[in-house]
């Protein structure tokens, strides 16, 4: 497979999200400008988290009108995957690839620290190696992901399998306790009606190798292959 | 000409910004009711200029913000 990964003015993940995708899964992959107005030729193209235009006006808003903004959705209209992991996530929202938008957190602190989420769905090319419900630990370090969409909309998500994965605690209870930034349903990362966008605040890059403690990561990338 | 788009949290939504410094006046002992932290975005425009199809487009996200323009 052929990966692209964004690179935004302020991205700071796109060296680990390529090191994992060269390095630990052995495909080939190539940065991406955000000037880049045609993603022909990617199977996959990866938005990493950071800071993109230092956040400013909205998380992810500024990144969604440059000409890669525009090719991304193209790309992803065309069927092929497009993955946002943090302020990946955030972009795909303000693209409206993805449903709802990211909030600051409820406690208004930057959250940096491990948590449990549940797979609620595995049958999307980016979750197949999971089993369904299966608990899963992964980082998360952001100041702005309390997903909020309306109830109206959260109902025909949920119908639809659209709630990928939720916080949960090591046991997989979902519940206010293990909810770290106040997201609706505990949400954690949604895919679109199709299935091939899918968004997520953890970070399954930097969780990848057992020298880092985590192993869960790789198995999201390693569906993307299987 | 210019012109600000003052945004705020929508009606109903959760701000903790605005929360946390309702609670700190609370504390300083003013009677407060609601407090809203949001933004302004200054625009200098020539005539013309579509100033709600700017703020709509691209300054707000509706889903989530309001805004007014002065």
């Amino acid at each position: 497979m052929k990966f692209g990964v964004c690179v935004f003015p302020g991205s700071n993940c796109d060296y680990d999200t390529y090191y994992v995708i060269r390095d630990l899964l052995g495909q080939e992959v190539r940065f991406v400008d955000h000037n880049t107005r045609s993603l022909d030729g990617f199977d996959c193209v990866v938005i990493p988290g950071g800071f993109s235009f230092g956040d400013y006006l909205r998380a992810g808003v500024l990144a969604s009108k440059t000409p890669l903004g525009h090719a991304i959705v193209d790309f992803a209209e065309n069927g092929r995957l497009v993955l946002g992991i943090c302020n990946g996530f955030q972009v795909l929202t303000e693209l409206h690839l993805l449903p709802g938008a990211l909030l600051r957190n409820e406690g208004m602190n930057f959250l940096c620290r491990d948590v449990y989420l549940r797979v609620e769905n595995n049958s999307l090319p980016f979750t197949r190696s999971f089993e369904k419900g299966e608990v899963i630990r992964l980082p998360i370090a952001h100041g702005e992901g309390r997903y909020y969409i309306e109830e109206e909309e959260l109902r025909k998500m949920e119908e639809g399998g659209q709630v990928v994965l939720r916080y949960c605690d090591r046991e997989g209870n979902v519940n206010p306790t293990s909810n770290p930034n106040g997201s609706v349903g505990n949400i954690a990362g949604v895919c679109n009606r199709s299935g091939n966008v899918f968004g997520l605040m953890p970070h399954p890059e930097r969780a990848c190798e057992d020298l880092l403690g985590y192993r869960d990561g790789i198995i999201l990338w390693h569906s993307l292959i299987a | 000409m210019k012109v600000r788009v003052l945004i705020l949290p929508r009606r109903g939504l959760l701000d903790p910004e605005g929360r946390a410094v309702r609670e700190m006046l609370r504390d300083e002992g003013f009677p407060i009711k609601e407090v809203k932290v949001g933004k302004v975005v200054e625009l200098e425009v020539e005539e013309g200029a579509d100033v709600r199809l700017i703020a709509e487009k691209y300054l707000v996200n509706p889903l989530v913000e309001e805004y007014v323009i002065e």
